[in-house]
């Protein structure tokens, strides 16, 4: 089980790594930032003394290795244009988004089994295509028109809904409404598969035989089963959820980490961006890490292997 | 030629698919031949008709979904860009369908660590965002669309990946291949004869599916101002430009997002069918439903 659990890490480790060689040199070469940052009339010598200051004058392999000696003391660089430290506009973005991925996904989950779970007890059935037909609709829906559609119709025509910023209760609705789209619309297909396997599973049969009622056969010894590939799924879904989260912080004005990689990238500032990569990918390397231990708490077999 | 026939015969039977199916084909052929029918009208400036809302049916014809601010024809430019929007994705499927499959094959049949380098390698394209990945390497490269197709391809390129290697690997265990093998054939021979036929069709249904994946993303990366550029046009970025103008021309963001929504919901309505018709131990249930409806 350690073992299992070693492995996979330093898997995940490995890839981690490799990201942040690739996105080094990457973020190098979409330009300088010399000559973004300084005004257009800025002196050779200005520009000298400016490269000089943050190192952008010697060769690549070595900026990269500085870069990799500061990372194992934890000093992520200095943000160019706030001049602070890059890891703290990080830290103050990153639980914007965490909260609104997590609060997302809880609903997803939730929402995704329930609605799965009634999908699979009768197949073919009114509700079981009604629920398809929705899921479908929501994997087909641009997450950034479904955004302006729902500030034209809420905001602007009915007003009762802010167009963006953070603060209230309210201010939530409309930003995990979109995120929550395309997770719900995927897992509840994957809930609904699933539970129809598991339903045609001889021990559910026993269950059933027994005199188990539906509720108990679904919930008790169903969601449980199902479980396994709603995680596996749930765990690529933490990826797609920042391209997602990217999206919604742009339309609806949130100060969340994808917003802050987006500006980053735009005004080249590098270590803002790196920083960002890193902790993003970090916190996606964590709860595959997590995914991994549910699985093999869900399924012994995984344990023995 | 049989086979075929048999599934015409059922797409006829499930309206929601022929639904589907014919608004994708509609979708195509505006695609192929409207920018002919539109002419000049998506770049023709005319103030006389500027801001025009949409449904005023005195208007021509060109202006029943409205006109933006210079005075062009919204309908003219969503015919237009429909031609770019299922350009890329078209391409970015298809360069990943090949270099994926390409790939996976490779993985699947050599016997030393290749595979599970590929495989490593793969895991870290897939562990990270494809968005912010896309909009890294496109910031690198420029936003031509082009460089689009490639970051598409390399953000979907794991799924084809994957899914070669698991087939090849299944595959190559099997008698046949062994008989190849005795027989003297070689390894290029083997993978190009007698597995990739067998992988193929998996790699093209998975290609369907992605279809309406792809269009999405690059809408999305056209949104964030780093996909398509102007003057080209896409629907994604339509939706962009229209969203300055949300209060005053709601039409200028709608009509293209509904144009996206409609033609990935009629792919992946398609696919999925497609799927169920493919799997002999579903294709069943579709038989069963024609059956208690004819």
């Amino acid at each position: 089980m350690t073992r299992f659990m070693l492995g996979r890490a330093l898997h995940s480790l490995v890839a981690l790594l490799a990201l942040v060689v690739l996105v080094f040199f990457l973020a190098r070469l979409t330009g300088d930032p010399t000559n973004l940052f300084l005004p257009m009339d800025a002196s050779l010598a200005e520009r000298q003394a400016f490269a000089e200051r943050h190192g952008f004058d010697e060769p690549l392999l070595v900026q990269f290795w500085s870069y990799l000696v500061d990372l194992a003391h934890l000093d992520f660089g200095m943000s160019l244009f706030q001049a602070r430290p890059a890891i703290e506009p990080v830290l103050g973005a990153f639980p914007v988004t965490l909260r609104l991925a997590l609060v997302t996904m809880v609903l997803a989950l939730t929402l995704s089994v329930v609605i799965g779970s009634v999908a699979a007890y009768g197949p073919g059935g009114l509700f079981d295509r009604i629920a398809s037909l929705l899921s479908i609709l929501g994997a087909s829906t641009p997450d950034f028109w479904i955004a302006i559609v729902g500030i034209l119709f809420f905001s602007v025509s009915l007003g009762i809904l802010p167009t963006s910023g953070t603060g209230t209760g309210w201010h939530w609705i409309m930003p995990v409404g979109v995120l929550l789209l395309r997770p719900l619309g995927l897992l509840t297909q994957v809930v609904r598969a699933a539970m129809i396997g598991v339903l045609n599973s001889a021990y559910v049969k026993t269950a059933r035989a027994k005199g188990a009622s539906p509720r108990r056969v679904i919930f008790v010894h169903g969601v449980r089963n199902a479980m396994l590939s709603v995680i596996t799924v749930a765990g690529d879904q933490a990826a797609a959820l920042i391209n997602g989260a990217v999206i919604v912080e742009t339309v609806f004005g949130w100060p969340g980490i994808g917003n802050l990689m987006i500006n980053a990238i735009k005004q080249r500032d590098f270590a803002v961006l790196q920083a960002s990569i890193l902790v993003t990918a970090l916190a996606i390397f964590v709860m595959n890490l997590l995914i991994d231990i549910a699985y093999s708490r869900l399924d012994p077999r995984i344990r023995a292997g | 030629m049989a086979t075929r026939l048999r599934l015409l015969r059922l797409l006829r039977s499930d309206a929601v698919a022929l639904a589907a199916a014919a608004c994708l084909v509609v979708v195509v052929l505006v695609a192929l031949f409207g920018p002919m029918a539109v002419g000049d009208a998506a770049g023709g400036i005319n103030l006389r008709n500027r801001n025009a809302p949409p449904f005023e049916f005195t208007r021509p014809w060109l202006y029943w979904l409205g006109s933006d601010s210079l005075g062009r024809s919204i309908l003219a430019r969503i015919v237009v860009a429909a031609r770019t929007t299922l350009g890329i994705a078209l391409a970015s499927v298809a360069a990943a369908l090949l270099v994926g499959g390409a790939v996976g094959l490779v993985a699947g049949l050599s016997r030393g660590r290749t595979g599970e380098y590929i495989l490593r390698g793969v895991d870290v394209i897939m562990s990270f965002p494809s968005l912010l990945l896309a909009l890294i390497v496109l910031y690198v490269l420029g936003p031509a669309p082009s460089n689009i197709v490639i970051v598409l391809g390399v953000t979907r390129l794991p799924v084809y990946v994957r899914t070669a290697r698991a087939e090849v690997l299944e595959i190559r265990e099997r008698a046949f291949v062994a008989a190849a093998q005795v027989m003297g054939a070689g390894p290029v021979h083997i993978a190009l004869r007698h597995v990739l036929p067998l992988v193929l069709p998996t790699l093209l249904i998975i290609g369907a599916l992605d279809f309406a994946y792809v269009m999405l993303a690059e809408s999305a990366l056209s949104f964030l101002g780093i996909g398509v550029q102007p003057p080209d046009i896409t629907w994604g970025l339509m939706v962009a430009e229209g969203r300055a103008y949300l209060t005053a021309a709601w039409w200028l963001a709608f009509w293209p997002g509904l144009a996206i929504m409609m033609t990935a919901l009629a792919a992946n309505l398609l696919a999925m069918w497609f799927r169920i018709a493919n799997d002999p131990s579903l294709r069943g249930s579709l038989k069963a439903r024609v059956a208690g409806n004819g």
